[in-house]
This record gives structure tokens, sequence and C-alpha cells, in this order.
């Protein structure tokens, strides 16, 4: 509960408290998650796992969903656009 | 109607790629046409399938039909419904031998009219650039492409519909009568009578041998530009044409939606159609092995199909021994989709009595009445 | 690698909690996993600001005396083994006995705008708050129906939304009804007041709804249809939920039977905890929506009977009995508006993965059917979203689960199974 985590979204720097997913602190830095199939900005819809909304690029690695991932020192997240 | 009878120019019993391809090209030449489709329209191996339009030249017969139904497939090159999408294909050689092969078969292609060539590591590796190393060269046929079977399947029976062709959707063919067939509801209709039931023929006609032989497939999520042909193993016709009971083949596809579609598996005498984990890893150790970038990717989905194999191989196309107005399409095994427009064109050529195209008489049901 | 456990429990909520702490009290090697990174579910999720309660922090303690295997999602069955994705790699994981405690996900039924960002699930946004998501200065719309709004809304003011609003669609009458009930259940009442006192000042409106969310690239405003006509509310975040579906996949892959007379089917168990299939029992929300009380109580009945120890089960039964009855308030006082059915319009898209809109929906009366001609279902979410809310529209039911149950790396499906011992 007591420390801070600092990773970048989208190259910005940012730190959230620990404990934190990497949802949360893309959310400090944009509104946009990834892009549809047809090309609508899309944000987190269930919070847990279901439903895919808040899938990107974490560390190199694609569709991966963002509200079950802590962030991490370091890590390097990056939306679809 | 029900209980009665009414007179139909042609009885399409089945709607999967080849019911659907026969029907659309009879309703074409203005006969009244009948479709019976117990699921959902191009829902059986036409659903399972890859879409992978592709020559296969180690059989005359089989690369004529592929041939000839290749050149109709161009109709649809731009048709929404059909995704069609003109990725080539593109034969991985993993030994000196299998380069050689390489070389043999692009000229068996190009002669058979089909553009093919050869090429080389350096050129294999710029075209694919995740192919594992070590790879020695390969085949590119460039004119080849893939699509989605299952609209495609729609899209025809929808045209034929649009042509007075009737759909009994949701029925099944309980029997075929003396002078047509009876469906599930007691109704009965009468006329000349195409079978196009696939890995289904047996219940309606168990004279003619078929075997289903099931295959597993895994999509991926959407990895736009990691792939841009459809890669083969040059191996894969051992795999495809032995008689092992169960064998597997490196065959991966990029999707038009960027997707990438991983086969290929083919077991006998393996009757559910519940994904067998044992042959899901084999399959994809096999991958693996050529395009071992694959590892990292997320799959989306696993399932089987079934496909209509006939003793030889080659499709039942034509009259069926011993019974008038009778004819078969079926047994396509795993090139139903690529040679279903031309399955349909020679059918129909049978049936009034014109040359077709190409010699029909390796397909001949008769092959198998001993 | 395979690991074998006595009793493997998947979902580690308050039923797969309690089930844990039953079985290892019987000295069974027990082993719980979840996809989630810490225990607690979706009631006892961790929030980054505030300190799990009591009885959460207690169920946490049973995790020392098992193996507790976090962001471990299963994607796959085989005999009596599960198929199991974690970050670095894949475990085979076999059990003797298996107590499936996968809960529930929020329902959420499409109306125009409902994909745009901003616009989230109720529970959905509370999860994500508790992971820090910044709710602090928002103005926040709350709807959609039941007790759980008003826990969400709780959460979202201590992280310091400003809330607009909750807006629940069951009529004055229906939750009057509800509160009257309440009496009979004082442990309940005394949650129920402690949460409308948490949210002391915030408009609680019945009868009313929101028909559709506003903007260009992200939420602006929402339309909220109520008893006194139709408004427009500007917000930065609206938070809507309209109940819970069971999460049965994992159970119908294994072959339980479903009990499928509901709009959403949920797996159906013996009151001991037993599914249709030997050895396998269930817990919790996925044997149909009970709450947090019922899931505790079947969990520690699942644990026992996983353990062997039938007499301990029993003795929870007459406590279980009364969980569910309060379960069955809730169905019969939040009924769904049928209007609620009818806001998706041909242009409003259902299948949220493939972009399918309602209107290409139109004629298709079986899932596959559809899925074959659309995409609908065909993307990462499996249906999952979409499945649920054409079942409550009343379209057609989702189509069976096929593995992997969840997304999963190629190199997971490619692990070598255990060879067949006997």
């Amino acid at each position: 509960m007591s420390g801070l985590v600092r990773l970048t979204v989208n190259g910005c720097a940012v730190e959230m408290p620990d404990g934190s997913s990497v949802a949360a602190a893309v959310a400090t830095v944009t509104p946009h998650f990834r892009r549809s199939v047809r090309g609508e900005s899309r944000a987190p819809l269930c919070g847990m796992g279901v439903c895919f909304e808040c899938r990107l690029r974490i560390d190199g690695v694609a569709h991966q969903r963002a509200c079950m991932i802590p962030a991490r020192n370091g890590m390097q997240v990056q939306t679809d656009d | 109607m029900k209980g009665g009878i009414a007179s139909h120019d042609l009885i399409v019993v089945g709607a999967g790629i080849v019911g659907a391809c026969c029907a659309d090209a009879a309703a074409a030449e203005g006969l009244r046409v009948t479709i019976i489709e117990p699921g959902p329209i191009g829902g059986g191996a036409t659903a399972a399938a890859m879409g992978h339009l592709v020559a296969m030249d180690d059989d005359p017969a089989e690369l004529a039909l592929a041939h000839y139904s290749l050149q109709q497939w161009e109709e649809f090159s731009d048709l929404q419904e059909a995704e069609f999408s003109r990725c080539g294909t593109l034969w991985v050689a993993r030994g000196e031998h299998e380069l050689r092969a390489a070389g043999q078969r692009s000229a068996r292609l190009a002669a058979a009219g089909i553009q093919a060539h050869a090429v080389d590591a350096k050129t294999l590796y710029e075209l694919e650039p995740e192919l594992a190393p070590g790879m020695h060269g390969g085949m590119l046929v460039p004119r080849e492409a893939v699509v989605y079977p299952p609209r495609v399947a729609r899209y025809l029976v929808r045209r034929a519909q649009s042509r007075g062709a009737q759909l009994h959707a949701g029925r099944r063919v309980q029997q075929l009568t003396r002078d047509g067939v009876q469906l599930d509801d007691g109704t009965r209709l009468a006329g000349p009578t195409l079978v196009a039931t696939g890995c289904a023929l047996p219940e309606l006609l168990p004279q003619l041998p078929l075997r289903p032989r099931k295959g597993h497939l895994v999509i991926t999520e959407r990895y736009p530009a990691l792939l841009r042909h459809q890669l083969l193993e040059l191996g894969y016709a051992d795999s495809a044409h032995g008689d092992a009971g169960s064998s597997v083949a490196f065959n991966v596809q990029p999707r038009p939606t960027g997707q990438i579609l991983i086969g290929s598996a083919r077991e006998f005498d393996a009757a559910d159609a519940e994904v067998s984990p044992v042959m899901l890893q084999r399959m994809l150790e096999r991958a693996f092995a050529f395009m071992p970038v694959l590892r990292k990717l997320q799959a989306l989905r696993a399932w089987t199909g079934f496909r209509p194999a006939t003793p030889d191989g080659l499709p039942y196309l034509g009259a069926v021994p011993g019974r008038a107005n009778l004819w078969v399409a079926a047994g396509h095994e795993g090139l139903g989709i690529t040679t279903a427009p031309g399955s349909a064109r020679l059918l129909l050529d049978l049936i009034h009595g014109r040359t077709p195209a190409i010699d029909p008489a390796p397909y001949a049901p008769s092959r198998v009445a001993a | 690698m395979t690991e074998h456990y006595d009793v493997l429990v998947v979902g580690a909520g308050p039923a797969g909690l309690a089930t844990a702490q039953a079985a290892a009290g019987h000295g069974a090697r027990v082993g719980v996993i979840d996809a989630q990174p810490r225990p607690g579910g979706q009631v006892w999720r961790h929030d980054v600001r505030q300190a799990s309660p009591h009885a959460a922090r207690h169920a946490f303690a049973a995790l020392a005396r098992v193996e507790w295997l976090a962001r471990h999602s299963v994607v796959g069955a085989e005999t009596q083994v599960l198929r199991v994705e974690h970050p670095d790699g894949v475990r085979l994981l076999g059990y003797g006995a298996l107590v499936l405690a996968t809960g529930a996900r929020e329902l959420m039924l499409p109306f125009p705008g409902w994909t745009l960002p901003g616009v989230s699930g109720a529970g959905g946004l509370q999860a994500l708050a508790k992971q820090g998501w910044p709710v602090a200065g928002k103005r926040v719309l709350v709807s959609g129906t039941g007790p759980l709004l008003l826990a969400a809304a709780a959460t979202l003011r201590a992280h310091g939304a400003h809330l607009l609003g909750i807006h629940e669609q069951a009529p004055t009458a229906a939750v009057h009804a509800f509160a009257r009930q309440m009496l009979h259940w004082p442990a309940r009442a005394v949650q129920a007041i402690s949460l409308r006192t948490r949210l002391a000042g915030v408009a609680y409106r019945c009868g009313s709804f929101v028909r559709r969310a506003n903007g260009d690239d992200r939420l602006q405003s929402v339309d909220i249809e109520g008893p006194d006509g139709a408004q427009q509310v500007e917000c930065d975040l609206l938070a809507t939920g309209y109940g819970l579906v069971p999460n049965v996949e994992l159970a119908q892959l294994l072959g339980c039977a479903l009990a499928a007379h509901d709009t959403h089917p949920h797996v159906q168990v013996d009151a001991l905890s037993r599914t249709s299939v030997a050895g396998i029992h269930a817990a919790g929300e996925l044997c149909g929506i009970g709450g947090l009380a019922a899931a505790r109580i079947e969990g520690a009945i699942a644990g026992h009977m996983a353990a062997g120890d039938l007499t301990a089960a029993s003795a929870l039964l007459p406590a279980r009995a009364r969980a569910r009855r309060f379960a069955g308030l809730l169905s019969t006082h939040f009924a769904l508006d049928p209007r609620l059915r009818t806001l998706a319009t041909p242009q409003t898209t259902i299948c949220r993965c493939e972009d399918v809109t309602l209107g290409e929906l139109g004629g298709y009366t079986d899932a596959r059917d559809a899925k074959l001609a659309t995409r609908c279902g065909m993307g990462a979410c499996q249906g999952r979203i979409c499945g649920s809310a054409l079942a409550e529209l009343g379209r057609f039911p989702r189509s069976g689960p096929r593995p992997p149950l969840f997304p999963a790396r190629l190199a997971t499906l490619a692990e070598a199974s255990p060879p067949l011992s006997d």
C-alpha cells in the first residue's frame, strides 16, 4: 500500500500506488485503450478480465489485458492507435 | 405441400460449399432447384475449413479439377462475402531434396497453366522473415488465394434463391425415393436428385465408401503483417495423402483480418468432434518448428472438422451407379472449397449430357462399384 | 510438469477461499488458483486505498495453509487435469477433487453509446477504482439495478468520485418492498444502512435508467429516462450494471450439467455442492446468484465434501438454505423493466470484439449460424459479453465453450499432456 511504481504509458512517465493495475496507469494518461475492428476508440468495460476491451501492448507483447496485470516498475505500455 | 408431390428439375441435398455451388450453377441455367439443408448453410466441413484455394499436383485428375475450379473462383475475387485475399501460396523446403521437388512441382503446375516458380532461401526469407532459420527455399504460387467459405455458401444459396430456388431449411432427407426424396416431415419431392452431403453421404448412399477424416484448426488474435502468404511445408502431401492413422503438417494462413489460422492435422477413426489436446500439441509443435514466433501468439479458438475422404482421394462426381436421375457430388476431402465450383460445372454438364471441360472419368462414382 | 492436489479450487473469491479453508482443515493438499493477482474475487477485491474488511482478511489468512497460485488462468480441461496458463508459462494441475468457484460477471445490456470510453460496468468501475483507476473529482453517474449499485457507488465515493446520482431501474414500489423484507435479515439491513450512510446526499432515483450515452470518442453525457420524463446529464463516467451472470464456462467444458431454465444458465448442484460429474463440486455464484453469505457457506460445504467429510458439510445445510432464500428476493424485486431490452437500435454494436451491430444479426435464431455469417462472438471475449446480452434480449443463447477457455498463448496449448496413469 505504501510504495509507488513507475512505468511509461505511450512514452509518458506515470507513477502509481503499488497494487494498481496497468489499466489504472493508462487511464491517468489517455481515455483510449484500443481501436476496435471498425476503428472506434474503446476502453475497459468490465474491469475484471472478461470483456477484453482493455487489450494493449505491454513490453512489446500485444493483446494483454490491462485490467488483469499489476503495474510494475519499468513497464512500457503502449495503447493501440 | 405436406405429403404431396412437387416436381423439380434438380433437388440438391446438402448446402455445404459443394451443394451451394451446384444449386447456384443449376439455378443460373434456369433449372427449378430445391435445396434441402438440416443445419446452418455451410455449417459442416465448409465452416471448419481453412478456405485455402490451392492446386495440389500429385494426382493429374486432382490437378485438373483444381485448375478448372480456380479459374471459376476468379468470379468471386471482388465479392465482399468471399473475403477473397490473394495472398499466394508459399511452399517451404526444409532440405535439398524438397527444394528439388519444388522445382519439379512448379514445372508440373506451370505445365497445367498455373503460375508457379521455385524460390531460393534468400527470397524465401524476404517473403516471410519469420520462418525458422535453415530452410532451403521453396515454391511460390502467387495467384492462389484464401476465402471465407461459409459466407460464400450462403451467398450462393441466396443467389440461387433469387433465381427461384427453394430452400428447405432445417429439414433432413429421410430417404431417397424412386423418383426423388422424402423429408423428415413427410414431404415428398420428385425430380432428379443430387446428393452433396459430404461426410453424411453414407446415410443416403452407403454403397459409396467414405470415411470422415478429422482435422484440427487454431486461430489467433490479430497480428497484422506478421505473415503474408499461406505457408505450407513441401512435405504436406505426405501428410495429406498418406494413409497413416494420424498425421500433422505445417500449414498456416494469414486471414484478411490479420489473424493467423493454423493447421493441419489428419486423423481417421476419430469419431468425436472434441478438440484433442494431443493432436493440437503435435500440430502446434510442427508449426513452431517452421515458425517459432507463433509460440508467443494468443490463440482465440481451436476447433475440429471432418473431411469426407474417399478411398482414392478423389471426389465422387457423377451418376450413382444403377440409379436413374440420381447424382452425387461428395467426397472432396480437404479440397472441397477449391474444387466445389468446378465440381458443380462438371456435374451440370453430365446431367445435361454435355461434354465437360475436363475428363469426368476419374471422378465417376462407378469406379468403386466392383 | 504436472502437480497433483487432493483438492484443487478454481477461484479465490469468498466461495473459493471458504473451500480452501475447510479442505485444508482436514489435512488435504489444497491448491487455489485465480486469474487475478490477488485473492478476494470481485466482492473482496484488493483496494489500493482501503484495507480489506475483517472477514476478507480472515479468509485470506487461510491461504497460508494451501498453495496459492495467483494469475493462473484455466484454459483447458483434460482427464483429471486442468491446463493452466500463468505469466511465465503453463502448468498442468492434477486433482483428486475439483471445486469450481468461478463466480459471476456483470450483465451488460447494450444501448446506444455503450461502447464509448467512459462507459463501464458498475462493478467494473468499482473494480477498476479499487486498483487505482482515477475517479477522484470525476462526475460519475451510476445506473442499473440491485443493491450492488450501492456498493459500487460507495467505493467510487470513497475514491473521491463526484456522484451525480444512482439510477435504479426497478420502480419505487418494488424497492420499498425489498427494503421491508430486509427487516427479516438484520445483518443485511445493517449493511444496507451503512451503505446508505456512506452515500448520504447522493440522489437515488427509482424507475430510472440510462437510455443512451453521448460523445464523440469518449463519454460526454447520458440521456436518462425516469418517472418524470427524459433528461440529459453531462458526466465523465457512467457505471452501469444489470445484475450478474454465472461464470459457467469451465463447468460446461468439464461436462457438468447446467440448469438452463433461466435466461443465464447456472451450474446444477445438490445442496452438498455436488455437480453432475463425480468428484467435481461447485460453490457460490456460478450455482445461481446467491450473494456473499451463500458463497461462503457453499464454499465451506464444498471444501468439507471435497475432503470427504459429509458430516461437517451437512451441518451447514440449514445456513445454506437461509442464505439462498435471501437471494431469491433479489430476482423478485429487481426484475428488469422490459424497455431495457429495447434500447439497442439496429446501429448499436452488440459484439464489441468484432463490431457486429444488432441490425446485422437480424434473422438469425441460432448462435452458431449468426457467428458463421457475421463473426458475432468470434472475438477475444469469446461471446461472454455479446452472448449474455443476446440471451437477455431474448435472441439466442450462447453456444457452448471450446478450448481455450480464455485466449491463451499457442505455447500453452502445445505443452504436452501428462501420460494417463492409473
